[in-house]
């Protein structure tokens, strides 16, 4: 479709912010120079650091294997920006298109993409947070901190929290020969994110490498020395954990707080989206020149009942800024819907753990390939008498057709033989998911209901 | 030199940890561990890994966008 005249102009000339410098906003970035956007691009980024990959900050650099300062990503290509890092947005201006920022300066756009992810949940207690030896691990800075405190070989970590970076975190300590204690409040690690059956496995695989895991119990208290370095830590079973170094892994909140009262649809569960990335108001009307992507959007998906789905996972920052990247600079008839099938993986106690589509939707799981006691094999989730979901253990390889049979809704339980197929894996049972109205680290995949407009603070996911 | 590897992507072929062995290495049976940022005498040997890659998994810093990914905190700057 031909451009019109005020769409050609923006390409040319128009004024392009991003707000978040991470994974999203660069890809997004290089997305829209890729297209032919020549206007002005300005990047606004809090952390001091160019863009940076997460992921190894809990795996490479833990273990020591590479500086926490290695992790910067590669540009695809030039992208010619104005770079304001070191500065965080504190306010949005719908009527003036204007940016506020902590420097007090503000910037105008004509186009707007909101990528200020998340960051990780901090210990409840704020004095107890401040603890010598207390971690969170999110940014370049805590890794740095923390690989610098395990180096030194404290006495004992404990993890706080048993989901993928608390297990990532365990394991990076094991695999040093640190003395470790996880306490979990859910029956088993990963338990809200790929539910009973498999966490059990995760289970069995942390006991294994030495790991001393508390499931079923919660960290009530931190306790600090008279020089304010953590000395242990209370556990709700009456136990007490002597440690010196605690990392709170209890997943991670939306950086939304700075868009409170612009009135965009931003809240504690993210900025929800269309399915073409752009950002709704309060008022369930979706903007013209607002988009999001990444970990702090929530976008509806055709494959899960077009409930809003938020995935704090590396391929939906990439997947989905590119899909705003193009929509910000084409007519409605040319652009593209984020339908990308949500896909992760985790490394840990020298087990690569893969998935797509939504486990926690799951009534159901099979193994279909391999034996959970082998702790290699590939699980499928049913929902409704369909494939939801696909888990695998060291079985990558099976993950691609699992994808394509979530995408055709394809029958659960999968009818067809399968190669490999042991006696556990003859009947579906429970996937044994925790009440989904708990709040839990555990999920990185949420899905939030319908309703654009998140201004409630109580976490209700619903099922499609 | 910096690159990246789309991990959704990698099936743990280990061409990439046989062809550039001091960057990419294999952790466990399929789990690839690699350095995002290794040394630039590296570079012919991760080019080799990347070309070599079955599923085309592995970024490498596109070689006009290097020279310009120079950031300082707290300034403006164009780059
Ligand atoms: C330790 C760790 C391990 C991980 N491992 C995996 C893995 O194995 N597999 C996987 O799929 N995913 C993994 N992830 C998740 C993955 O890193 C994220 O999905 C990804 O970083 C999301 O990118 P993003 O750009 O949306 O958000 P982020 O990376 O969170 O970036 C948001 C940026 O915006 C900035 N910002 C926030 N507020 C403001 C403001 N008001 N003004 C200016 N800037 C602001 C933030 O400081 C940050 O730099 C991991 C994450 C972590 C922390």
């Amino acid at each position: 479709m031909p451009l019109d005249g005020s769409l050609q102009r923006l390409r040319r000339e128009g004024h392009i912010v991003v707000v978040g410098a991470s994974l999203a906003g660069l890809r997004a970035a290089e997305t829209l120079r890729e297209e032919g956007f020549s206007g002005t691009l300005t990047m606004i980024g809090d952390e001091p650091q160019e863009p940076y990959d997460r992921p190894p900050l809990s795996k490479q650099v833990l273990l020591g294997k590479v500086p926490a300062d290695h992790t910067a990503l590669p540009r695809r290509r030039a992208i010619d920006a104005q770079w304001r890092l070191g500065t965080a947005a504190t306010g949005l201006d719908l009527h003036a298109k204007r940016v506020h920022l902590s420097d007090g300066s503000s910037v105008e756009y004509d186009r707007l993409l909101i990528t200020t992810g998340v960051r990780a949940r901090p210990w409840p207690n704020e004095l107890e947070a401040d603890l010598d030896g207390v971690f969170v691990l999110r940014t370049v800075d805590d890794a740095t901190r923390l690989h610098h405190r395990l180096k030194a070989g404290p006495r004992r970590v404990l993890v706080i929290g048993a989901g993928f970076t608390g297990s990532e975190i365990a394991s990076a300590c094991r695999e040093q020969q640190l003395p470790v204690t996880v306490a979990e409040r859910g029956a088993a690690p990963l338990v809200g994110a790929l539910g009973a059956v498999v966490g059990e496995v995760a289970a069995e695989l942390q006991r294994e490498h030495g790991v001393d895991l508390r499931c079923g119990v919660q960290v009530t208290g931190l306790e600090g020395d008279q020089a304010g370095r953590l000395r242990c830590a209370h556990l709700s079973d009456g136990s007490t954990v002597e440690a010196d170094i605690a990392v709170v892994s209890l997943g991670a909140t939306r950086n939304t707080e700075w868009l409170a009262g612009s009135g965009l649809g931003a809240g504690p569960r993210g900025i929800a989206c269309d399915a073409g990335c752009r950002a709704f108001d309060v008022r369930g009307i979706v903007t013209d020149d607002v988009f999001v992507a990444g970990d702090v959007a929530r976008s509806p998906h055709p494959l899960f009942g077009y409930q809003f789905l938020s995935l704090e996972h590396w391929g939906n920052a990439v997947a989905q800024a590119e899909v705003a990247a193009h929509n910000m600079i084409n007519s409605s008839a040319d652009r593209r819907p984020h339908v990308w099938t949500p896909s992760f993986w985790s490394a840990q106690f020298g087990v690569n753990i893969k998935s797509v589509g939504v486990p926690p939707m799951g009534e159901e799981i099979i193994v279909t390939q391999g034996s959970l006691s082998d702790r290699r094999f590939t699980a499928v989730y049913g929902y409704r008498g369909r494939v939801i979901a696909a888990v695998t253990f060291d079985q990558a390889k099976w993950l691609d057709f699992y994808q394509r049979q979530i995408e055709q809704a394809a029958p659960f339980p999968p009818p067809y033989p399968s190669v490999d197929r042991r006696p556990d894996g003859m009947r579906p049972v429970p996937a044994g998911f925790p009440d989904p109205s708990l709040p839990s680290h555990g999920p990185t995949v949420t899905l939030s209901g319908h309703s654009p407009a998140d201004r409630r603070v109580s976490f209700t996911p619903m099922r499609a | 030199m910096r690159l990246v590897v789309d991990l959704n992507r990698c099936q743990g072929y280990a061409q990439c940890a046989f062809l550039a062995p001091d960057v990419f290495t294999m952790h466990g049976d399929e789990a690839l561990m690699y350095d995002p940022g290794p040394d630039d005498a590296q570079r012919e040997h991760v080019l080799r890994a990347a070309e070599a890659c079955p599923v085309k998994a592995i970024t490498v810093e596109a070689a006009d966008a290097a020279a310009s990914a120079q950031a300082r905190a707290g300034a403006s700057y164009a780059a």
